[in-house]
């Protein structure tokens, strides 16, 4: 038995021995020359560019993926001594949870001037990437394009009772939310939340889940990000799915950026911001509108044929730190109609 | 057997107690442990009296009580479930001629490998109108929840219970056997009593682990206290830390019951020796029915699914994304990585827990059961919640530990922290049943401690321990929060993989690294399980 034991613990504990020196000897690399990121968007969605911009610049790059909420949170619970020079967050909620509390540096002025002012945070800590707009995604099988609804206050109404999907604990979700706090105020969105819930709104943990189901037809339509039917699509062109945009300037058609920022306790502010250039430039932008289906924001980048053009989505400039405890309120509100944990 | 010793007089010498000499050092290391395993507390305790918390402010609200009642009744429902479940499964593959044991064997414990949000995913995949079997129900609410946590957390009571099963005393049942009890009377009377411990502590696991998943009770849309953690966590870390303290606590106090309802039953007397096998005549097939429905829907039906996305991924051609290519190589660095974390952290939450399982196994005294609590507490928080304890810990390190920051050893110690209530549970039923006799006469023979600790106990308490590193190595494999924010930078595990493929919606890839980690899960399972014990 003892002999038993230790044939199956030999192999395991050389691995760990064999790991451990690797790690030792990571750790010894490294050095000024590098940027070190930590980024909410998935390695598919951002890896290439850093690659090239570390090809082109000779600046080592590390990245960190993760949740950018749990990202966000990390670099809060480091403080002074995060490893993180930048962050890339999903959503403005996460980047504007560090700004809010001091942890993003200020940025250049001729890095800022390189986005519209509505991309980009008002006290200058952040700057957007790339946008994505909120739609509908609806089951072809299920309805009839005729009956969909122009915009998306149409969605608490009888004809849609039970039949609306939507994520409350999601972050584009909830920055949906602010925005329109922002624009048609608090009392007109908790009422607009108030009847969803109401209405019989299917709660899903996020986007993804909220298009596969769609997709299967478990609920006919759902409010998500415009992209992730698209890869739907490409994963399985037979998923019965469709993308409809709300009509112009409808706060259901809202443009929610991807944005990068500079963490406060950085060691190489150069690196940083040569990098935050980068993502700005004509390389990472048509990237953004080619590859990754998004909204150009930067270097005068087109956005995708197949997309809604400019004209037809909202562009509302909404600012966390300036909101003050904007999402915080959100939460609230969106706690208060029930909507959530149903 | 009374009656033969009715004279007072002639009463039969008392069992010498054995006294387990849990000697200071072994105390002092595992009060240490135990002290190791609060920091997680001890964090939720700092960062929410900081941002000013209000405890009771947190508890008199509405808004907890709903959450965590249903945390409560899904945890105490799907723990008794997996109670019967596991011990049924693992009685049966160990102990009775169902036809497919050899096959039964190797795939009931490798639902515990798969991450609940990928089960649940594939389980919404797999059933209901719509999906893959679209006669079937869709799973969802209490009852989806629930489909899906014993499906996939079984394993925490079959794995020891299956490996306890191999190594009781089979006397006891011969002799029963001869006296023609009949079946269920010796079940209750002989089997049970002898694994009545290692069921308990498999039940603790799993109460724990589900009152700290969050994937599958928000998949499943049902609201629990994890996901409160999870909605706060941004917008209101005060109440978002002091639900992870509610959620401490109460753990605290469950592994402190579980300690008091459980107690010493009859003890082997030789470990490997051959069993007892029960015929099962008739019921022999459906035995084999039932367990062939659980694996079928707990195993094949996910792997079927994933299957299906592999196929179907890479045969169609993405519009602005590429499927999956024939180019595989991708998978090879997270397969190694993946291996490498569990392997090791397998046997380091075995080795550092062990001085704990000693001291609580049958030692009196608040240290040790205090120490017991901690590291089982640990095991009801969410992952996320535990990783940053040990960031907020480390990062504040002194000095000379600067560079143990998101280092592979921090990694280690993260799941250590995180997973060692499932190796010290397995190795305290393991030290308790173990039989007092051996090392005893060791004793008597001269044997000093550490001789007797290797030739004699550590021999006897192998298959607990080993099915310990077991779960250990399972929880590792498809563990993502900890990995994700401490892991060395480029370090990738298939679950690292499994999750960024599903951010982007790439099924596919999601279907595949699936599928490696099964097939990893299983390699581990065999090599530590299956080789090892008489066909």
């Amino acid at each position: 038995m003892k002999a038993a034991l230790a044939r199956c613990l030999r192999p395991s504990l050389l691995l760990a021995a064999f790991v451990c020196l690797a790690a030792a000897a990571g750790a010894c690399s490294g050095g000024e020359d590098v940027v070190t990121v930590y980024s909410g968007r998935t390695s598919n969605l951002i890896d290439p560019l850093l690659r090239e911009f570390a090809a082109d610049s000779g600046t080592d790059i590390e990245v960190r993926y993760g949740q950018s909420a749990d990202l966000a949170l990390l670099i809060e619970t480091e403080g002074e001594r995060s490893p993180a020079d930048v962050f890339i967050s999903q959503s403005p909620g996460a980047m504007g949870f560090l700004a809010g509390h001091g942890k993003l540096r200020a940025m250049d002025g001729e890095i800022l001037g390189l986005v519209d002012p509505s991309f980009r945070n008002q006290g200058g800590r952040w700057v957007g990437m790339s946008g994505r707009v909120r739609t509908l995604v609806y089951n072809t099988d299920l309805v009839d394009p005729a009956e969909l609804p122009a915009s998306v206050f149409d969605l608490t109404g009888e004809d849609y009772r039970g039949r609306v999907a939507v994520a409350p604990p999601n972050g584009s979700f909830q920055d949906f939310v602010t925005a329109m706090r922002q624009v048609h105020g608090d009392e007109a969105t908790l009422e607009w939340l108030r009847a969803m819930e109401a209405n019989e709104a299917r709660t899903y943990p996020n986007n993804t889940a909220i298009v596969q189901a769609v997709g299967r037809g478990e609920v006919p339509m759902g409010l998500v990000n415009h992209y992730y039917n698209y890869r739907a699509q490409a994963e399985n062109p037979n998923v019965p799915s469709e993308n409809r945009f709300f009509g112009a300037g409808d706060i259901g058609s809202l443009l929610i950026v991807t944005a990068i920022g500079i963490v406060d306790s950085t060691d190489n502010p150069e690196g940083a911001e040569e990098l935050v250039r980068f993502m700005l430039g004509p390389v990472a932008q048509t990237f953004f509108s080619e590859r990754t289906f998004e909204y150009p924001l930067a270097a005068g980048v087109q956005p995708a044929p197949a997309l809604p053009a400019w004209a037809d989505i909202n562009i509302t400039t909404y600012d966390f730190d300036r909101l003050g405890g904007g999402l915080e309120r959100t939460k609230e509100l969106i706690d208060e109609s029930g909507l959530e944990g149903s | 057997m009374r009656a033969v010793w009715k004279d007072p007089d002639r009463a039969p010498p008392k069992r010498p107690v054995h006294r387990l000499t849990t000697g200071w050092p072994t105390l002092s290391l595992a009060a240490a442990v135990g002290l190791f395993f609060l920091f997680p507390l001890f964090y939720l305790v700092w960062g929410a009296a900081n941002l000013g918390g209000d405890f009771r402010a947190a508890l008199s609200g509405w808004g907890v009580w709903g959450p965590l009642g249903r945390s409560l009744l899904l945890a105490a429902s799907v723990s008794a479930a997996c109670g019967v479940l596991g011990s049924a499964l693992a009685w049966l593959t160990a102990r009775t001629d169902v036809p497919g044991r050899r096959l039964w064997k190797m795939v009931a414990p490798l639902p515990l490998a798969i991450p609940s949000f990928v089960g649940a995913t594939a389980m919404l995949a797999a059933f209901g109108p719509g999906a893959l079997l679209s006669v079937a129900p869709r799973p969802e609410g209490f009852w989806g929840a629930f489909i899906v946590l014993v499906l996939f957390s079984y394993p925490y009571v079959y794995l020891p219970v299956a490996l306890r099963l191999e190594n009781t005393a089979p006397e006891l049942e011969e002799a029963a056997r001869v006296l023609d009890g009949g079946f269920w009377r010796m079940a209750r009377k002989v089997v049970y009593p002898q694994v009545r411990g290692t069921v308990l502590a498999g039940m603790l696991l799993v109460f724990l682990y589900v009152l700290s998943d969050f994937g599958a009770v928000s998949l499943m849309r049902y609201d629990t206290i994890t996901r409160a953690i999870f909605s706060s966590r941004l917008l209101d870390r005060a109440t978002s830390l002091t639900l992870g303290l509610i959620l401490a606590v109460l753990a605290l106090g469950v592994a402190a019951a579980e300690r008091g309802l459980s107690r010493p039953g009859p003890t082997a007397s030789r470990s490997g020796a051959r069993q007892v096998r029960y015929r099962l005549g008739g019921g022999r097939w459906a035995a084999g029915g039932m367990i062939g429905t659980v694996t079928a829907v707990a195993f094949a039906a996910p792997v079927a699914v994933f299957a299906v996305w592999m196929v179907r991924g890479s045969t169609t051609v993405g519009v602005g994304y590429s499927g999956l290519g024939d180019d595989m190589t991708f998978l090879i660095a997270p397969l190694l990585d993946s291996a490498a974390a569990a392997a090791t952290a397998a046997v380091a939450a075995v080795a550092v827990t062990l001085p704990v399982a000693f001291a609580s196994a049958r030692g009196r005294g608040f240290a040790p059961a205090a120490a017991a609590a901690a590291v089982s507490s640990v095991f009801a928080l969410p992952g996320l919640v535990v990783a940053l304890a040990v960031a907020f810990w480390a990062i504040r390190a002194p000095a000379a530990l600067a560079g143990l920051y998101q280092s592979f050893p921090l990694l280690i110690l993260a799941y250590v922290l995180h997973f060692g209530a499932q190796s010290m549970g397995a190795a305290r039923s393991a030290i308790r049943d173990m039989p007092p006799a051996l090392p005893e006469a060791a004793q008597t023979l001269g044997a000093r401690r550490g001789r007797r600790f290797w030739t004699v106990k550590l021999p006897l308490i192998a298959p607990g321990l080993i099915s310990g590193a077991g779960l250990v190595m399972l929880s590792t494999l498809k563990e993502l929060p900890a990995t994700l924010l401490l892991a060395p930078i480029g370090f990738r595990t298939l679950s690292t993989l499994i999750w960024g493929a599903a951010q982007d919606g790439f099924f596919a890839e999601v279907g595949v690294a699936s599928l490696v980690l099964i097939g990893l899960s299983w390699v581990f399972t065999w090599l530590l399980i299956l080789k090892r014990r008489p066909a």
